[in-house]
């Protein structure tokens, strides 16, 4: 099993939770988060006083999926989250020991 | 209002048989009853809206301004005012700003509102209650405390702000409305003053004594920890917008309901206070889309107070293009304090309650010697029983001294006044939050609440 982190555009949720569901990948989980790379932030000013803001807002996907899917996924989510500007995020790739379905303590592939 | 009509119809009819004299004192009665009718249910209405302007306006607008852990504890700051104010004005605090003593301060004739009830105060307010008069009074004694507020912002502890507040109401507030507006005060154009100064509606009063006072308390706190360096952006300018326009409204009752009546002279307030915020938005925009590149809403609506502020002690005594000047003037100025002084003087006026209220209620009492005009309100006569020239622009130029004069009692009242209510608080309660408590924010570490839930 591998786990797929892959740091997004927010603007592009929808299109690789479309993809994904293309290939039939339904299962993950979605959270704001905030951060940077080699992205530039943006200055705002209230009342004159200036702040950098560099840590600009961006979804992060988790989802744990069959090893030999993993080629085919990612290449999903490539394809949906790509602008090809700084900013579009990264994927970064794990392996998983275990899982365990809480309901019925199904373990390994057949909880995916 | 048909069924009263009604009355008076039927009390002509009947009268008609009777005397003359007789028939013209009860008309007379009638009239009087009818202009008393009108003119309370304006200033009620006013009371109700200058109330407004504190909960839910003030707050709203400070609370939007801090950051997201300090949004509960802002927006008590105003509503315990709301309650701990009303009681004081209740038990002595009307009576020292209203009583007739000396020219300072009130004495104690109307404590616990002794005589205070539905008869007219003639030397006040001839044509409605004097306890309409007294609950107007009331909402511009709440919100002026609450405009230091944005002083002290973030920081302040909720034990050290409530006695701070009371004593300020009493040790300052109470004097400086006591020699604006009570009879016999030393700058009361109307009622006897040695130094004859207008203010209509509070620039000194209200603005000049929170905006010097907020001044004074952010030099005495110190800076919020992590000032400059931390960012200490708005949390939510949604919050702030609504607080903003809120205040506009509300600000209809405080300057057109100081006309103490619902005749021409409100409405002439009514307009003024409109220009003079319209004009300060603008003049604040174009000084930031020119100095920074954006026009902001922030901007915006900070403009649009300033305005206000700087219309108020001139509302009653301007035509409406001085009012769009003075409100142009303002909103440039007071950006300026706000974006410029502030920063080079490098002190925490959190959310700039000195360079919004301070600055602009200055500029505006001094511009109301510039342009007061009997033209507009001729309430004041001469030796000669003939409306006294009121401003340079009735070619009294030696108004803006006496306006000067004013103005720099209000400074100086407010500066020593809260410096020693200051101390006086620090050395008893404490003033300040822990860094601990300031740290973890006012909401869950003063009332141990949350503005919003993670959870949820």
């Amino acid at each position: 099993m591998k786990k797929i982190e892959a740091i997004i555009q927010p603007f592009k949720l929808e299109e690789v939770k479309e993809a994904l569901k293309a290939i039939g990948v339904d299962g993950m989980t979605v959270t704001e988060v905030r951060g940077h790379g080699r992205q530039k932030g943006h200055k705002e000013v209230y009342r004159g006083q200036e702040y950098m803001v560099d840590l600009l807002p961006k979804m992060k996907l988790e989802m744990v999926i069959p090893a030999a899917r993993l080629d085919e996924v990612i290449k999903a989510v490539v394809g949906a989250a790509r602008t090809g500007k700084i900013g579009d995020g990264k994927i970064f790739v794990y392996d998983v020991v275990d899982a365990i379905r809480i309901r019925n303590e199904d373990r390994g592939e057949a909880t995916l | 209002m048909i069924r009263f009509l009604i009355g008076i119809l039927a009390l002509a009819g009947t009268l008609f048989a009777q005397g003359d004299a007789a028939k013209i004192a009860a008309l007379e009665a009638a009239v009087a009853a009818a202009q008393s009718a009108g003119d309370n249910a304006w200033m009620l209405t006013s009371s109700a809206l200058v109330l407004l302007m504190t909960g839910p306006a003030l707050a709203l607008f400070y609370s939007g301004l801090v950051r997201r852990k300090n949004v509960l504890g802002t927006m008590m700051q105003s509503f315990i005012l709301m309650a701990i104010v009303t009681v004081l004005w209740a038990v002595v605090g009307y009576s020292l700003a209203f009583g007739e003593a000396n020219a300072f301060i009130g004495d104690l004739r109307y404590a616990f509102l002794a005589g205070v009830d539905g008869a007219p105060n003639a030397t006040y307010a001839a044509t409605i209650p004097h306890q309409t008069f007294m609950v107007f009074q009331l909402m511009f004694a709440i919100i002026t405390p609450g405009l230091i507020c944005g002083a002290y912002a973030e920081r302040m502890k909720f034990s050290g702000m409530v006695l701070f507040s009371a004593l300020w109401l009493l040790f300052v507030y109470c004097p400086m409305a006591h020699m604006v507006w009570g009879n016999g005060g030393l700058l009361n154009a109307y009622l006897g003053g040695k130094i004859p100064s207008f203010d209509f509606a509070g620039g000194t009063v209200v603005h000049i004594t929170s905006g010097v006072s907020a001044l004074v308390t952010a030099l005495y706190l110190k800076p919020r920890k992590g000032y400059g360096v931390e960012p200490m952006m708005p949390h939510s300018l949604v919050l702030s917008f609504i607080g903003a326009c809120l205040l506009w409204v509300g600000w209809f009752g405080f300057n057109a309901g100081s006309a103490l009546g619902s005749g021409s002279l409100a409405t002439s307030a009514f307009v003024a206070t409109h220009f003079g915020a319209a004009a300060a938005t603008v003049g604040w925009l174009i000084a930031e889309k020119l100095r920074s590149g954006k026009a902001s809403v922030l901007g915006g609506i900070s403009g649009a107070v300033a305005g206000l502020v700087a219309i108020t002690p001139a509302s009653g005594f301007v035509k409406p293009m001085p009012a769009l000047l003075i409100g142009f003037v303002a909103g440039i100025f007071c950006y300026y304090m706000v974006a410029v002084v502030k920063h080079k003087l490098g002190y925490d006026d959190s959310l700039d309650a000195f360079g919004v209220h301070g600055a602009g209620g200055t500029l505006g009492a001094i511009m109301t010697g510039v342009f007061a005009t009997n033209a507009v309100n001729s309430a004041l006569k001469d030796a000669s029983g003939n409306p006294a020239a009121l401003g340079l622009v009735d070619g009294n130029g030696g108004q803006i001294v006496n306006q000067a004069i004013g103005v720099a009692i209000a400074w100086l009242l407010a500066a020593v006044g809260t410096l020693v209510i200051l101390k006086v608080c620090d050395l008893t309660v404490g003033l300040r939050a822990s860094d601990e408590e300031e740290r973890q924010g006012l909401d869950l570490s003063m009332h141990g609440e949350e503005g919003y839930s993670h959870e949820l």
